[in-house]
């Protein structure tokens, strides 16, 4: 599904990415970890573009979106990606966090339909052989409901429908990410991004966040995840990959990694962590 | 104090019979028309060059607009406004060889300055906004300019509405140099009626009272809008 061919990124003289290849297949679940500052999360930011890469390819979709001339927005519309910081819409209730951008952008595919099929009509006006419509068979308050009602659906899915028109200030950090994961939903992504999801929680709130995560690994969601939780990597990854200093040193399965790490550089870093 | 009371008869007799009340009222507008117009030019000025400033410069044409709204916002924020006056009324003008009245000079001025303030006030109370912000709105698929207004500009518009009023506030009181170029506005009216009743007390102290309310008057407005704008989010 996405094939990232030799990845660079270079901040000024810092090299962060040194030219990474890997392929990610649909269904995987793929957990990256590494120390601090390795390029784990330049490496997932790179995935869509948050980050423009220096150079190299991600194939996702059977097209190159490192090129400048596709609409990245289009690719990202189908890449969920959540934060370690959750980053709700402050100043959006938490039905309308997950509302906007399934709204905004259905009404203005809507909008573009209707303007073309004005222009078809201007022109059949002057042409004796007439092209057809866009057929629309949906409008603005279709759009609307269809949203809410994803949006409240996967609310409750969450546990937190009596949330949905409250700000995002009022709620505790795992509520937030579990919102933050459900508006991504919303957009139903091929896959799914995650940067450090629970680091920024309290502990007793990272347990309701990996259930949620794990939930959708279940449902055979495609995953990247960069994690410090080494129990749930080796629990839900179907592949782990082990990044230092800007490269993957190690690219195998949670067992091999975790029980039977090749590279010493893996072994001193487990070591430490686990 | 008995010289006090035939100050103030002399002070009243020009303030009515000599039209003195005109010339007040004159330039009470006057002084209110150049803060209101020229804060709204400066406004209008402001956010085009905060909109340029935060924008992300990918390109060569970016990158010089940005630097021509620094040249600006220096110019205008390093020099006193009363320069900025002079060298427009009387050396651009005469240069140019435009005939323009000293009050439309004194609105221009008052907006291109406000202009430089306005920007860094509004660049500021974007760059406040916790990036986070626009990232996730771009990570969504939304692009730059939407999830600027639906979500980045809503956010700073907190930020923002206080200190501009701050702003409106002192081109109130800055509007009292616009004499320097002729235009008549509050101290022009006060110092007819002092001049005419060689006594200059208590005109200036009436000119000083109607600037504490104009500036109260101000507050309360600004503050009544505040109040409006936290309303609207229900979040207190
Ligand atoms: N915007 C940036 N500008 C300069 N250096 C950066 C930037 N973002 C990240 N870096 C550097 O890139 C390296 C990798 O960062 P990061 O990908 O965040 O690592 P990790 O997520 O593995 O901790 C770090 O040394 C960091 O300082
Ligand atoms: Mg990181």
């Amino acid at each position: 599904m996405i094939d990232v061919i030799n990845l660079r990124k270079t901040y000024g003289q810092l090299d962060v990415l040194k030219g990474i290849t890997t392929t990610i297949r649909q269904g995987e679940k793929i957990a990256i970890i590494g120390p601090s500052g390795s390029g784990k999360s330049t490496f997932l930011r790179c995935l869509n573009r948050m980050e423009d890469p220096s150079s190299g390819s991600i194939i996702f979709n059977g097209q190159d979106i490192t090129d400048r001339k596709v609409d990245i927005n289009v690719h990202r519309r189908q890449m969920g990606m959540v934060f370690q910081h959750f980053n709700l819409f402050n100043n959006k209730t938490v039905l309308d966090n997950i509302m906007l951008a399934p709204v905004y952008l259905g009404l203005r595919e809507l909008r573009r339909l209707k303007w073309q099929n004005r222009l078809i009509r201007l022109r059949n006006l002057l042409r004796s052989e007439k092209l057809p419509l866009h057929p629309i068979t949906t409008s603005k308050a279709q759009i609307k409901a269809e949203a809410r009602e994803t949006a409240m659906r996967l609310l409750k899915r969450i546990g937190l429908e009596d949330k949905a028109d409250v700000y995002p200030s009022t709620l505790s950090g795992g509520q937030k990410q579990r919102i933050a994961i459900v508006r991504a939903l919303a957009m139903n992504p091929m896959v799914m991004l995650f940067d450090e999801p629970t680091s920024a929680l309290d502990p007793e709130m990272v347990g309701e966040v990996l259930d949620l995560i794990r939930q959708l690994a279940d449902e055979g969601m495609t995953m990247v995840i960069v994690t410090h939780e080494m129990g749930f990597a080796r629990e839900v990854a179907t592949r782990v990959l082990f990044m230092n200093e800007g490269s993957i040193l190690e690219d195998d399965t949670p067992e091999r990694i975790f029980t039977n790490p090749k590279h010493p550089r893996t072994q001193e870093f487990l070591s430490k962590v686990l | 104090m008995g010289n006090f009371d035939k100050k103030l008869e002399r002070f009243w007799e020009i303030f009515i019979e000599h039209d003195g009340y005109v010339r007040v009222l004159t330039g009470l507008y006057n002084t209110i028309y150049i803060a209101v117009a020229g804060l709204a030019i400066g406004i209008l000025i402001g956010t085009i060059i905060a909109i340029i400033r935060v924008s992300p410069k990918y390109n060569r044409l970016s990158k010089i607009l940005d630097s021509l709204c620094v040249f600006y916002v220096g110019l205008f924020r390093g020099t006193p406004i009363v320069v900025q006056l002079l060298v427009a009324y009387y050396v651009m003008l005469p240069m140019l060889g435009i005939n323009m009245p000293a009050l439309s000079v004194c609105v221009i001025v008052f907006g291109l300055n406000s202009a430089a303030y306005v920007s860094e006030i509004m660049r500021s109370g974007i760059l406040s906004v916790d990036p986070g912000q626009m990232e996730a709105g771009r990570a969504l698929g939304l692009n730059y300019r939407v999830t600027m207004l639906k979500v980045v500009v809503p956010q700073a518009v907190k930020n923002i509405v206080p200190t501009l009023g701050n702003e409106f506030i002192t081109l109130i009181k800055e509007t009292s140099v616009v004499s320097f170029v002729g235009a008549a506005d509050l101290y022009v009216a006060f110092n007819y009626i002092g001049s005419n009743s060689y006594e200059f007390m208590v005109p200036y102290l009436v000119m000083a009272i109607i600037y504490i309310v104009l500036v109260a008057i101000a507050a309360l407005i600004i503050r009544q809008l505040e109040r409006s704008l936290r309303k609207s989010d229900r979040r207190h």
